[in-house]
């Protein structure tokens, strides 16, 4: 397979706990400058498959192809090239905003003198120019989650790996990341994102699969998916949404 | 990941030293408190014990090497002390950062294995008790209880002790579902040692079945070659004494290792 173009190709994954599969037999390929969203109800299988194609769970059979290096093998090689924003803080809560930065450069093995020339920019970026010497005590859970998207760039990565960024922001906070992630999308970064927001993935997402069960059920765009599955609206009030079809393909119980 | 992989050899590299200086650079925000905190507990023993029951026992006895009991009591403070700031720095402190700020995760995300995230862990909890330890070494010079050169010697191995008690440390954090667990540990595994490896008596006071089980106690290994530092005189069979240290030390950090992959990578 061609992996210069390609940031991300995962071939017929398989995760089991115990006796359940939680990633049956799943396989995607995400294309340079894409936005690529993992879709699925609560337990579906979408972090487990992150932690797989960043090497911090081993897959019980299937290959993964980050960034050009085969994963698990070359994870930490991988790693060196990706900005990961986790689904819950871990931001360190001893550190100001900048030294927060500061150590994680470090962690890339970036020289201080580099990452110190990357911090105000990463900062205004994140709308927390003026929260440099900021306590995370004092920081809200959006600025929180900003703080965390600045981190994850203070490598420069080609590829951002982001599980459920805007879970539990308000509208604007949300708004804010949204518009962030665009401006990354056309400076050429690629994007693998989960979300639980329907209306998050139609705005973002060029590709998209949906997973129920370890299993992708659809692939597609966005305007794809919904021409294919919901031909006529639900409601004559409204034109038809992705939401429409992932509660049609996920069905309506309660997944937690 | 199966269990034959969680336990296979680690995979070291000098990115450890990025979770170190991490950890260092928290540490420098409240290094005098610190120092001071872990200084007051060991001093008022070793004055306590030292001059209260010291007072009651002649100046200088064979069994305390031919000095005064707080002379004695000192070089085994400074292994306790060592011990104890080990232990509490890979239980307490290394248990909030892997399990209640995820710091652990938080570096893992970067291209730091989880391998050198423990041995970071390790070399900064056998440092923090090696500041520990040698506090506690110059509060001895100042009061005139060691006057060798050969007590500079004392610093390597109370390193090497901070080690051999922050690898074990790690290896109840890996398997401690909250701080509640740790109690566990000090009360079957800590207090007894510091009772039973030389630090407050001689050896030789106890039941020979219990000298026989004192053998294999790391805290009994740092005495017996830390006092006789302080005393002045190289310690008999010193290599087996840095054997075991670094046996406890390797295997441990193994073991630790295998089951932090176990909780934190499956």
């Amino acid at each position: 397979m061609e992996t210069r173009d390609k940031p991300l190709i995962v071939d017929n994954l398989h995760k089991r706990y115990g006796d359940r599969d939680v990633v049956d037999g799943i396989s995607f390929s995400i294309a340079k400058g894409e936005c690529f969203g993992l879709l699925g109800p609560n337990g579906a299988g979408k972090t487990t498959t992150l932690r797989c194609c960043l090497g911090l769970t081993a897959p019980d059979a299937g290959g993964i192809t980050l960034v050009g290096e085969p994963v698990p093998a070359r994870a930490r090689e991988a790693r060196q090239r990706i900005g990961v924003v986790p689904q819950f803080d871990n931001l360190d809560p001893d550190f100001s905003s900048a030294e927060n930065l500061l150590v994680f450069g470090r962690y890339f093995g970036l020289d201080d003198a580099t990452t110190r020339s990357r911090i105000p920019g990463l900062l205004a970026f994140a709308g927390l120019t003026g929260k440099t010497a900021a306590n995370m005590r004092t920081l809200s859970g959006g600025m929180k989650r900003r703080l965390t998207l600045a981190r994850a760039l203070i490598n420069d990565p080609e590829v951002l790996v982001l599980d459920e960024p805007t879970t539990g922001l308000d509208p604007q906070a949300r708004h804010l990341i949204w518009d962030r992630l665009q401006g990354l999308l056309a400076d050429g970064k690629t994007i693998l994102l989960t979300t639980h927001f329907m209306e998050e993935a139609e705005r973002l997402c060029h590709r998209l699969v949906i997973m129920d069960e370890g299993r992708i059920i659809a692939e597609g765009t966005p305007q794809a998916l919904i021409a294919q599955h919901m031909p006529v609206s639900p409601s004559s009030l409204r034109p038809a949404n992705l939401e429409d079809v992932f509660l049609k393909l996920t069905g309506h119980e309660l997944r937690d | 990941m199966n269990g034959t992989t969680h336990f296979a050899p680690p995979n070291m590299s000098l990115r450890a030293i990025a979770v170190w200086r991490r950890n260092y650079m928290v540490w420098k925000k409240l290094a005098i408190p610190s120092i001071l905190g872990n200084l007051a507990d060991p001093m008022i023993y070793m004055f306590g014990l030292g001059y209260g029951l010291g007072g009651l026992l002649p100046a200088a006895l064979p069994a305390f090497g031919g000095g005064s009991y707080i002379a004695f009591l000192a070089a085994g403070t400074v292994c306790a002390s060592t011990m104890n700031a080990a232990s509490f720095e890979a239980l307490y402190s290394a248990f909030a950062r892997m399990h209640v700020q995820k710091s652990w995760e938080a570096i893992m995300n970067a291209p730091i294995s989880l391998d050198d995230v423990v041995l970071g862990e390790l070399l900064w909890a056998a440092a923090k008790a090696t500041l520990s330890g040698v506090a506690i070494l110059i509060v001895v010079a100042v009061l005139g209880l060691t006057h060798s050169p050969l007590a500079l010697w004392a610093i390597p191995a109370i390193f090497l002790t901070g080690l051999a008690f922050s690898a074990p440390g790690l290896i109840v954090t890996a398997l401690a579902p909250s701080y509640d667990f740790f109690m566990y540990y000090f009360t079957l595994f800590i207090t007894p040692m510091t009772l039973l490896s030389g630090v407050f008596f001689p050896l030789d006071q106890l039941p020979a079945g219990i000298q026989a089980l004192a053998q294999v106690l790391p805290l009994t290994h740092a005495v017996a070659l830390i006092r006789p530092l302080l005393f002045g005189e190289v310690p008999p069979a010193a290599l087996l004494h840095i054997a075991v240290l670094v046996t406890v030390t390797v295997v441990c950090y193994w073991v630790a290792l295998g089951l932090t992959r176990r909780r934190l990578l499956s």
